[in-house]
């Protein structure tokens, strides 16, 4: 069925292939282990909690070795956002740099240029000349801001 | 048939759920987020009208561009933590808003409106690029539009570039 | 079935919800959000007017088309606003940004 899409089919079969390999398999692989993990915090809950009530846990049954195919041992090093290189410091929530908010701006105006084009271009033919024209102008327009951004240097990072 | 009316259904309470996430949730971000899923759904809207090259649109301008102008400015005014209360007009505004949409809903409600029976045009780029491209359509507001982005652009610029 | 009711009552419960965020926000973001909320309504009861009613001309959907471009020129200014305000006061809350109020 795939196939009828040429080669756009075959893209979507090798995300999905990816997507597969890199994501789902591992996370399913590991799940027994999990399991365990989830397990044991579950019983420390309930011996620290409710004493009591731990005689009548069953004891957790010896998953066997093949079922731990990928181990999920977490440690707090290994679930850091950078596993390596500098440690982080702070939170996420530090105020940017407002110079970000040109490229934003740049890119906003080139977008709405694609919404115009996109159409003129699939058009092309039956337009004709007065569409070329008229897309042409419409361009130089967006280009003047452009080069307003450009020459103010609000694009260079100093 | 059947099919458009499920998805009519699904998008409107995701849509309108999203909404009131938008206005009542306490987290900045997330209210964000929640209008960027609201996007999404007013894109299927648009795709169970039948009016494809806008449902691209409202993708390419709204989930693509205007979403990352909004969460780029969350970030840099730094006032997610102090998230976003509710001023004095909690009450008025919401009778307001009910008023209004009780208004809105008793006006067309009580409107008959001349349905056309006819089958929709698709798709509707080719048609669109007619209308807005050609001598006899719209091609004054066409090139007005980017006078107008620029005008906001500059504007922009100059209100935030640092003396 | 759904008709065009459907699609004109949802337009207008985005839109008073939309109303109220803008009347009772204090975040200035969170006002400009709303009011993206608002011209989305707009814009749904626009599309499907342009659908029930004269589903050959698509005039409806240049219309929306003009609304988006405005929409995007309209948050790039007001977020510029919005920024230079904060670089100035500190400050978005709507309530506290009252230097020209008597």
């Amino acid at each position: 069925m795939l196939a009828d899409y040429g080669y756009i089919g075959l893209l979507l079969v090798v995300a999905i292939f990816f997507a597969v390999t890199t994501l789902l398999l591992p996370f399913f692989l590991s799940f027994p282990s999990r399991l365990v993990i989830y397990f044991r915090r579950f019983t420390q809950y309930l011996e620290t909690h409710y004493p009591f009530l731990v005689r009548f846990i069953p004891p957790l049954p010896k998953f066997p070795r093949f079922m731990q195919v990928v181990p999920y041992n977490p440690n707090p090093v290994k679930s850091s956002t950078f596993e390596c290189g500098m440690e982080t410091i702070g939170t996420a929530w530090v105020r940017f740099n407002f110079r970000y908010y040109f490229y934003a701006l740049v890119f906003i105006a080139l977008d709405v240029l694609v919404v115009f084009l996109y159409p003129w271009a699939v058009e092309l033919r039956g337009l004709g000349l007065f569409g070329l024209i008229a897309a042409l102008v419409f361009i130089f327009i967006i280009v003047i801001g452009y080069i307003y951004a450009w020459r103010k240097k609000v694009l260079e990072w100093k | 048939m059947i099919g458009l009316d499920i998805a009519f259904w699904i998008l409107a309470v995701v849509g309108v759920i999203a909404a009131l996430a938008v206005v009542l949730l306490g987290d900045v971000f997330r209210a964000a987020l929640s209008l960027v899923l609201c996007f999404l759904t007013v894109a299927g809207i648009y795709i169970t009208l039948s009016a494809d090259f806008l449902a691209a649109v409202q993708i390419l301008i709204y989930v693509g561009a205007i979403s990352v102008l909004i969460i780029l400015a969350i970030m840099l005014t730094r006032d997610v933590q102090r998230g976003s209360p509710s001023n004095r007009l909690r009450l008025p505004a919401f009778l307001v808003a009910i008023l209004f949409f009780g208004g809105v809903a008793y006006a067309l409600l009580n409107t008959t409106w001349q349905v056309s029976s006819t089958p929709p045009l698709e798709p509707t780029t080719p048609a669109i690029a007619r209308l807005l491209f050609s001598e006899g359509g719209f091609i004054l507001p066409v090139e007005i539009a980017p006078i107008l982005l620029l005008a906001a652009i500059i504007g922009a610029i100059v209100l935030v570039r640092e003396k | 079935m759904v008709g065009l009711e459907h699609y004109l009552i949802l337009s207008a419960v985005l839109f008073s919800i939309g109303l109220y965020g803008a009347l009772a926000k204090r975040n200035a973001i969170v006002i400009l959000m709303s009011i993206e909320l608002m011209l989305n309504a707009v814009n749904i009861a626009m599309v499907a007017f342009s659908r029930y009613i004269v589903p050959l001309l698509l005039t409806g959907q240049v219309f929306v088309i003009f609304i988006m471009v405005v929409a995007a020129a309209e948050v790039a200014v007001g977020l510029a606003i919005i920024i230079a305000i904060y670089r100035h006061r500190e400050t978005i809350d709507a309530t506290k940004i009252d230097l020209m109020k008597w």
